[in-house]
């Protein structure tokens, strides 16, 4: 408790962070509770309503609740964007790990199968993907989870290519540790502030891949709410006669977006002992 | 006493583009319990490679050992397969690194390095070990150890990082300990502390150390034997005092005559080898030293010179001394 105090006086700016994050879980986590409507009932004569007190920022063509929807759409950004995220990079950090610790013709293989995975773009890939296991919350958290693997391998492979040439490898193997425990213990940790920056930058690019797949009509299909579709489906017809519908979903994923990178970087220093004096 | 290392035939050799490169060739040497022996030559003579092959450390590929025997207590080294291996290293023979400064994980603090190597080779609790490695900083006198335990490696300065290192390497009390130039790094008053506390670690201890080195004024103050590389070959070898009174390779020679002295002549100048370290890919048929000798005969460049018994005891490889 102490030490979070501490570290919360020096970077006020990562408590920031963490408190949008916070704050955005817990709408998630009860969103039953913290919605005023419910985010599915429609209401002719609400259509395209301005914010006022009733809708305090506005409702959608079919006349349901705005914030509601939101609310109710922050579950499943929120579970898309961190599902995708950690699978991502935990996936990738740990073949980029393997492909350069091990070096040799695992390297090669697994390389040469990024560069593949690389050339096609990150939205091509989740689509080819959706398309086959069909549209679901899990698919769709794997469907983009998979081609952000590529690029958090490399990183760390590179990462891991340096490290593993430095004097500390070569004495704790010549202590007589096991080259895995080296890997975990001694070349893994050190990955960790790359890997934290990626994934906050990841963090943004996964929700709105999940709008494009919604939009498409692949990703959590109709008729739940998420920030990405509710910013897609009103940007082209809406932006001028009622954009509310447009500024709030992309309020809401750029500040998700901006307390992740807040956080990820007060947490990368806060890990870093060197930079605790 | 009897040798706890005798090391014979040892030769490593790196696959490398431009052909083969003998980076040790049929060294042979032995350590008794207890005793500094220094191994000295310039860089680049295989005198890391030696203590690399020593711990099995070599990269392979490219590098391999193709032969020789390293016998540790009784067990060649070289015979034992990679697990076996991993349990002889830091328990039985440690090492320490030129470089302290990153020798350490950053990552992890001191005590839980130390800690960590210890419950690897023991089945000992966690709060054992934890005690074992403030018990060794004690021992490589590193003050208030409690606290310094606690402390990362950034927070210590070079010369407590190598103490640290050699705690870790002591810490299981192997058989050997190899200091692979373990005082470059560090600055002149730290250089001797550590050496002092090597030295007095392997009186304590028993350890024997292979000391390894360019510096022949440390190798003056802590070795009881040394041997001489060259090209990847051992030279000359003997007790060091006769070695630095009475050099028999032309090579030692050099060396000891490119020291400067105190009370030497005026103005006089030193004695400098003339030209460098063959390339080890490349070394002449004879002698490897031949071209740099200024007693070089005709057989000198035909001829690998054996290691033949010389005057005092100590043996040398070299036709014309």
């Amino acid at each position: 408790m102490r030490e979070i105090v501490y570290y919360g006086r020096r970077y006020p700016l990562g408590v920031i962070g963490a408190i949008i994050l916070i704050v955005f879980v817990l709408t998630a986590i009860f969103a039953g509770v913290v919605a005023p409507y419910d985010p599915l009932t429609t209401n002719a004569r609400a259509s395209l309503a301005a914010p006022s007190q009733t809708y305090w920022i506005g409702a959608d063509m079919m006349g349901r609740d705005m914030l509601s929807r939101m609310i109710h759409g922050s579950r499943i950004s929120l579970a898309v964007a961190l599902g995708a995220t950690c699978i991502g990079s935990g996936l990738g950090a740990l073949l980029g790990l393997a492909s350069g610790y091990l070096g040799g013709w695992f390297d090669l293989i697994v390389q040469r199968f990024a560069e593949i995975m690389q050339s096609l773009p990150l939205l091509v890939m989740a689509l080819v993907i959706t398309a086959s296991l069909g549209p679901s919350l899990v698919n769709t958290i794997i469907a983009i989870a998979i081609p952000l693997i590529p690029n958090v391998a490399r990183v760390i492979r590179a990462n891991v290519l340096s490290l593993r040439e430095l004097n500390y490898v070569e004495a704790a193997r010549a202590v007589g540790m096991g080259q895995t425990r080296i890997a975990l213990v001694h070349v893994f940790p050190n990955t960790l502030a790359p890997l934290i920056v990626l994934a906050t930058a990841q963090l943004g690019s996964t929700i709105l891949t999940e709008a494009s797949l919604s939009f498409l009509g692949l990703g959590v299909p109709e008729p739940y709410p998420s920030w990405g579709r509710m910013l897609s489906e009103s940007a082209a017809e809406y932006i001028r006669s009622a954009p509310w519908l447009v500024i709030f979903p992309g309020l809401a994923i750029s500040l998700v977006v901006f307390g992740a990178n807040l956080f990820g970087d007060a947490l990368r220093d806060v890990l870093d002992p060197r930079q605790g004096d | 006493m009897a040798a706890i290392l005798e090391v014979s035939g040892l030769t490593t050799v790196f696959h490398t583009r431009g052909g083969i490169v003998r980076a040790v060739q049929d060294v042979s040497f032995s350590v008794e319990a207890g005793e500094t022996l220094a191994i000295v030559g310039e860089s680049g003579c295989g005198k890391t490679m030696t203590a690399l092959s020593l711990m099995r450390l070599i990269p392979t590929p490219p590098g391999e050992i193709t032969s020789g025997t390293v016998k540790l207590a009784g067990t060649d080294l070289l015979a034992l397969d990679e697990a076996s291996m991993r349990k002889m290293r830091g328990s039985q023979i440690a090492m320490i690194f030129q470089e302290p400064m990153t020798a350490l994980n950053p990552l992890l603090t001191v005590g839980r390095q130390i800690a960590e190597m210890v419950s690897l080779h023991e089945n000992v609790s966690r709060r054992t070990a934890n005690a074992r490695a403030v018990d060794m900083l004690h021992h490589v006198r590193i003050p208030a150890p409690e606290r310094r335990a606690r402390e990362y490696p950034h927070q210590m300065s070079g010369g407590m990082r190598q103490r640290a290192m050699i705690a870790m390497a002591l810490a299981c009390k192997p058989k050997v300990l190899i200091a692979d130039e373990p005082t470059t790094a560090l600055d002149v008053t730290i250089q001797a502390q550590v050496l002092d506390l090597i030295d007095d670690l392997r009186k304590e201890l028993g350890t024997a150390v292979v000391l390894i080195t360019h510096d022949l004024g440390v190798v003056a103050e802590t070795a009881d034997r040394m041997i001489v590389m060259y090209a990847g070959r051992k030279v000359e070898e003997g007790r060091t005092g006769e070695l630095f009174a009475d050099p028999c390779h032309p090579y030692l020679q050099g060396l000891l005559g490119s020291i400067p002295r105190f009370g030497g002549a005026e103005g006089a100048r030193l004695r400098e080898i003339p030209g460098t370290v063959p390339a080890l890919s490349d070394l002449p048929r004879g002698c490897a030293f031949a071209p740099r000798c200024n007693a070089a005969v005709g057989t000198c460049r035909d001829a690998v010179p054996a290691l033949r018994p010389k005057r005092s005891g100590h043996t040398a490889a070299c036709w014309v001394n």
